[in-house]
């Protein structure tokens, strides 16, 4: 495919082509070619260690931390390879949030929590601050809970809520893709249900990608669902048609709990 | 198989749980028995540290009576250490420590963060080990060396290249121009406060590397995430993360400025007067001590010496208060 059809596209948030990833002499994924569609949610599943944490991770650069893992091929966003060395790292990050595993909140206030983010981006002046706090966390469902308490430590919180506190972090700066790296295995299923209907709500102003242990997971929440296997992309495609017909025999064996 | 065998083997399988049981019973004495000895002897072990801690205050109060005694609560504020005249007072002693620790501290504590965050943001892995080695050895160095360094080789280059610049650049200034003025002559408070800083950089520094290395890299990712450059990660999460162990870590080096004796007592200048220039030659209650003990004569000299010591030992009782408080502090404020 070549980078004009690319560009005409504006119904594709990410593109990835011929992606490949290499932690020191293991290559981590391989060639990897997949369309994310804007404003839908699309999910990553496989078994441990065939690189859909990788995959995710790749989309905004993260892997820049740690020496030793690099990527090529292309990943395009808004028109530009997000891993063109030029491409400012910090720019991307901010237009692609991420929430992870673990519910990591900032060893600050609540109310900090989100503005922080924000403040890198943006002079708002106090007031349009706290609106945008309260649409960040009213966003994330968790405002009615927190509302009395801005000012505590975002670690007085509990778990379920610490996960909702940082997925409204992630929306405050406004991003255009949400990556969630297993966003509720730490969580009770009360909770997850919680961030289940946010992600729900979360996919009509944005592009969510998601990785998932948790089949049924995949199935009640995505529109599209890539299954990957020992870095190879195995299977993409709408996950209704994945997830009751899937085309291939390894996808049919993953789902039905046969290895995995 | 009868019933009467049956029984039998019932009684028999009764007996032996009854055995079983005894033997059990006698192994959990055993066990007990075992572990109060344990803990009376780890006991004994901290009760020691307690002892010790008790036994240095007290000794070091009783001999440190006649001084007291003879100047009274004044001691602490006299500016006057006269040995012919047995006039003794600590202030110059105080002032000489404190005003060297700090400066120590004031140039230790941004170079050891910097050394830090270097050492666990953006060092190439390659450069981590032989780095983070150099630190350590660093902090071994006997502190006579550091001394024997900084009176041969440190203050002559000071006096020669840095002072005159010093002064050229401040002397005019009101006030901070007075910390510099005097003869630039190498030894002396400011001499003293950087090699201090020189000696607890390495103790500061790893410390704070290793509890930034405690940062989840989850949590680190995170701030990544939302856009942070390195500095605004280290700033913003990462310091308030580790708030407890980087003042713990000062206080570490401030506890060793306070205390070190050799290297002081080397580029000091052993001045028993505060003159307001940083140029000007002090001493540290360490370095009095160090300096005056093996020709003291029995009698206020020596129990002055024994005060100027306990002062000591309440100024870094203050300073561990002071630490525990800032720490306690901080934390309520953060709402754990």
């Amino acid at each position: 495919m070549s980078t004009n059809d690319v560009e005409l596209r504006q119904d594709i948030a990410l593109q990835v082509r011929n992606l490949n990833f290499y932690y020191g002499n293991f290559k981590g994924l391989k060639g990897i070619n997949l369309d994310i569609e804007r404003h839908r949610v699309t999910a990553f599943i496989g078994p441990s260690g065939c690189g859909k944490s990788t995959l995710l991770r790749t989309f905004n650069r993260m892997f820049d931390l740690y020496p030793g893992q690099r990527a090529e091929g292309e990943i395009i966003f808004n028109g530009k390879n997000i891993l063109d060395k030029k491409q400012d790292v910090n720019l991307v990050r901010a237009k692609i949030g991420m929430v992870f595993q673990k519910p990591t909140p900032f060893p600050m206030s609540i109310y900090e929590n989100i503005a922080f983010g924000v403040r890198l981006y943006e002079k708002l002046s106090t007031p349009e601050m706290n609106d945008r706090v309260e649409w960040a966390l009213r966003k994330a469902a968790l405002w009615d809970e927190v509302k009395g308490k801005l000012q505590q430590s975002g670690l007085s919180l509990s778990g379920g809520q610490q996960q909702r506190l940082c997925i409204a972090r992630a929306v405050a700066v406004k991003p255009e893709v949400v990556l969630l790296d297993e966003p509720t295995s730490a969580l009770d299923p009360i909770s997850t249900a919680k961030v289940e209907e946010l992600i729900y709500e979360l996919k009509s102003e944005y592009t969510i990608a998601i990785v998932t242990h948790n089949m049924q997971q995949a199935a009640r929440i995505s529109d599209y669902t890539a299954f990957m296997y020992l870095g190879d992309l195995i299977e993409f495609g709408a996950t209704d048609q994945m997830f009751i017909k899937p085309q291939q025999k390894q996808t049919e064996e993953y789902i039905t709990g046969r290895f995995g | 198989m009868d019933p009467a065998t049956m029984v039998g083997q019932v009684s028999s399988m009764v007996g032996k749980s009854m055995e079983q049981t005894d033997v059990h019973s006698a192994r959990v004495k055993v066990f007990q028995w075992q572990d109060g000895v344990f803990h009376k002897v780890t006991l004994l072990f901290a009760l020691l540290v307690l002892a010790g801690l008790f036994g240095i205050l007290v000794s070091l109060a009783i001999e440190a009576i006649p001084a007291l005694r003879e100047f009274g609560p004044s001691f602490v504020w006299t500016n006057v250490w006269n040995v012919p005249e047995e006039k003794f007072g600590a202030v110059i002693a105080i002032y000489g420590t404190v005003v060297t620790s700090l400066i120590a501290l004031f140039i230790a504590v941004p170079v050891s963060f910097g050394i830090a965050l270097f050492l666990t943001e953006t060092c190439p892995a390659w450069l981590r080990r032989p780095l983070g080695t150099a630190i350590e050895l660093l902090a071994g160095v006997p502190s006579i060396i550091y001394g024997i360094w900084g009176l041969f080789i440190f203050a002559p280059l000071f006096s020669e290249h840095v002072q005159p610049y010093l002064q050229g650049a401040f002397g005019s200034i009101p006030v901070v121009g007075g910390w510099f003025s005097g003869p630039p002559i190498g030894i002396g408070i400011l001499a003293a406060g950087i090699v201090l800083a020189l000696m607890v950089i390495p103790f500061i520094a790893s410390v704070m590397r290793d509890v930034f290395e405690t940062v989840p890299s989850v949590l680190k990712e995170s701030a990544y995430g939302v856009g942070c450059t390195t500095w605004e990660v280290v700033w913003n999460v990462v310091l308030p993360y580790t708030r407890v162990g980087v003042v713990g870590g000062v206080m570490l080096g401030l506890g060793r400025a306070l205390g070190e004796t050799m290297a002081v007592t080397f580029v000091i200048g052993n001045a028993n007067r505060i003159t307001g220039s940083l140029f000007a030659p002090g001493n540290s209650i360490a370095s009095v001590l160090a300096n005056e003990f093996g020709e003291a004569s029995p009698g206020l000299h020596v129990s002055s010496l024994f005060a100027l010591g306990l002062v000591l030992f309440v100024i870094t009782f203050i300073v561990l208060s002071l630490s525990r408080w800032l720490i306690r502090r901080g934390t309520v404020k953060q709402g754990h």
